[in-house]
């Protein structure tokens, strides 16, 4: 638990409501030092979350992490906050496990309320086909502990009224996969509450700060230039998400991803009506309700590659016809905003963790549209590695080599649309 | 981007076209090594400024068409018919290629 200057409680806020005394900054701004145990490059939830439990887990504290922006300012700000473990093999479901167990702590060991509500995530079945994913799905979940169950459609009705299972629809619903601690978080929350614990330990953060070059002698990292100067050490992490191959090409190492921007909206405020988190893979589209009552919508990544984060008008005209589909009463409904986050694609949709060629130099990467619920996990098992020098179990089949030695970890039948 | 102008159609609506990768050449299955194979079917330059990529016109001419683009901006600076390019230029959605709209996934 770390030594925060201020604790956050119910007390303090009335204290300080009553008095009037604003809060102190949640984390420091520093000079930039000439040397660092561990460089973290990309200020999301990966890299703070690797620095936070580098200092947390294993006493290393002399880390600095960097970003080009702001923190939170890539896709760990602009994602649908979606967090759920129901994935298709083994080693995506004990990974992704892991990370919601950690997130059930999270706002306790943080001291940050991170307002995780495990409210249930809920995905279609529009087909036999799509039914029969689902079975193997749940079976594959329950084999390693996790909740998961087929539903019939009157089990769906159930649990989330405002659908339509009458089955007189273009795409009738035929089932579901109901994952009963799946839900929604504050993602902005979580990548604040890291940065607060890991500065109260020591990490350094350094916003508006970017990485131009990596140095590499002899096949070993030895440190980053910045745009505010550079930095030596031993052991350099690449989490910069979207942007990584551009980083990992100033190393030397390339990376099977491609930057894809995806798209979201959200709706004005309306009563609460909608329980669950719910998934269309078949309509492209997921959806739900967040504490203030808007609907947060979300959709497949856009149709090519691009660095661009414009929203198109080709994405919410499919959007509210997809969402048409599920709910037609939501018809009357305002979009208030739709926004766009670049995502780093790997040809299996699973991440590359771990070691690469050159000595040193980690990455953290190909989190594409459903890296937000793998951060505290992969921040864990990243810290691990650095501390131990040795691979995590959990992580192992994520490396970098499974592309040369043709072992991908399959995961597009349960992370194209519901990230 | 919101308009792509086809040499044989004219300028389109984007959404008329399918974006089918960086421009990239299948080596010689008879010759090649697992190295070099794996390298063709999974890694990409993936830059952020200007490239050279296979789009088609699925819903006009059905050509496969060469495009230059920028990834930052998504300006367009040139389009031609593949088959005006190099005979080299053998072009193949990867495997494993997100391609939206052709999912049916379970999610
Ligand atoms: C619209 C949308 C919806 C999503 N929905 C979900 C969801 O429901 N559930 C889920 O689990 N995931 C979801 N995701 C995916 C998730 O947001 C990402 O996988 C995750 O946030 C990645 O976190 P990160 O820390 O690796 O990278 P990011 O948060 O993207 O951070 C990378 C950082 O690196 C910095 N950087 C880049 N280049 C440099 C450089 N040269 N020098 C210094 N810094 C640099 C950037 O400024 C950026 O801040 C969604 C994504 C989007 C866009
Ligand atoms: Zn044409």
């Amino acid at each position: 638990m770390p030594r925060l200057r201020t604790r956050y409680s119910a007390l303090q806020l009335v204290r300080r409501g009553v008095s009037g005394t604003g809060w102190p900054r949640a984390w420091r701004s520093h000079e930039l030092t000439p040397t660092a145990d561990v460089v973290i490059i990309g200020a999301g939830v990966h890299g703070l979350a690797t620095a936070y439990y580098l200092a947390a887990n294993h006493g290393i504290t002399d880390v600095v992490v960097l970003d080009k922006g702001y923190m939170g300012g890539g896709g760990s700000g602009r994602n649908t906050a979606i967090i759920r473990s129901n994935y298709l093999t083994p080693e995506g479901v004990a990974f992704y496990d892991r990370s919601v167990k950690l997130y059930e702590g999270l706002a306790a060991e943080l001291n940050f309320n991170v307002m995780f509500s495990q409210r249930g995530h809920m995905t279609l079945a529009h087909s036999d086909s799509s039914l029969r994913t689902m079975r193997w799905r749940a079976e594959v979940n329950k084999l390693q502990g996790v909740d998961s169950e087929v539903l019939d459609p009157a089990e769906v009705k159930r649990i989330a009224p405002p659908l339509d299972v009458s089955g007189d629809r273009r795409y009738p619903i035929v089932g579901a996969l109901y994952h009963p601690p799946g839900g929604i978080i504050r993602h902005d929350a979580v990548v604040w509450g890291y940065a607060r614990a890991a500065d109260a330990l020591g990490v350094r953060i350094h916003q508006q700060t970017e990485v131009t070059g990596i140095d590499v002698a002899n096949g070993r990292v030895t440190g980053v230039t910045t745009t505010r100067g550079a930095i030596s050490a031993p052991i350099v992490v690449n989490c910069t998400a979207g942007w990584s191959t551009l980083v990992s090409d100033m190393a030397g190492v390339r990376l099977p991803v491609s930057t894809y921007p995806l798209q979201a909206a959200v709706t004005e405020p309306v009563k609460p009506f909608l329980p669950t988190v719910i998934v269309s893979g078949t309509l492209h589209v997921y959806v739900s309700q967040t504490d203030r009552g808007e609907l947060v919508f979300g959709a497949s990544v856009d149709p090519f590659t691009s660095y661009s984060t414009r929203g198109s008008l080709d994405f919410v005209e499919g959007l509210a016809g997809h969402v048409l589909q599920l709910m037609p009463q939501l018809s009357q409904l305002r979009v208030l905003r739709q926004w766009a986050g670049l995502c780093d694609m790997t040809p299996d949709f699973s991440p590359i963790m771990g070691v690469t060629p050159v000595e040193g130099f980690l990455v953290d990467v190909g989190w594409g549209t459903y890296g937000f619920k793998a951060g505290p996990v992969a921040g864990e098992t990243m810290a691990q590695l650095i501390a131990t020098g040795k691979t995590p179990e959990l992580i192992a089949g994520f490396d970098l080599a499974r592309f040369a030695d043709g072992r991908l970890v399959g995961e597009k039948g349960a992370a194209a649309v519901g990230h | 981007m919101i308009e792509l102008h086809c040499p044989h159609c004219g300028p389109r609506n984007v959404s008329e076209f399918r974006h089918v990768g960086e421009r990239h050449f299948r080596p010689d299955p008879g010759t090649t090594d697992p190295d070099e194979w794996r390298a063709y079917l999974y890694l990409r330059d993936n830059p952020a400024g200007w490239t050279d990529e296979t789009w088609l016109h699925r819903a006009g001419c059905r050509r496969y068409l060469v495009v230059e683009r920028h990834t930052v901006t998504n300006a367009v600076r040139a389009v031609r018919d593949a088959g005006d390019a190099s005979s080299a230029d053998v072009t193949h959605a990867r495997a494993g290629d997100v391609q939206p709209g052709t999912t049916d996934s379970s999610a």
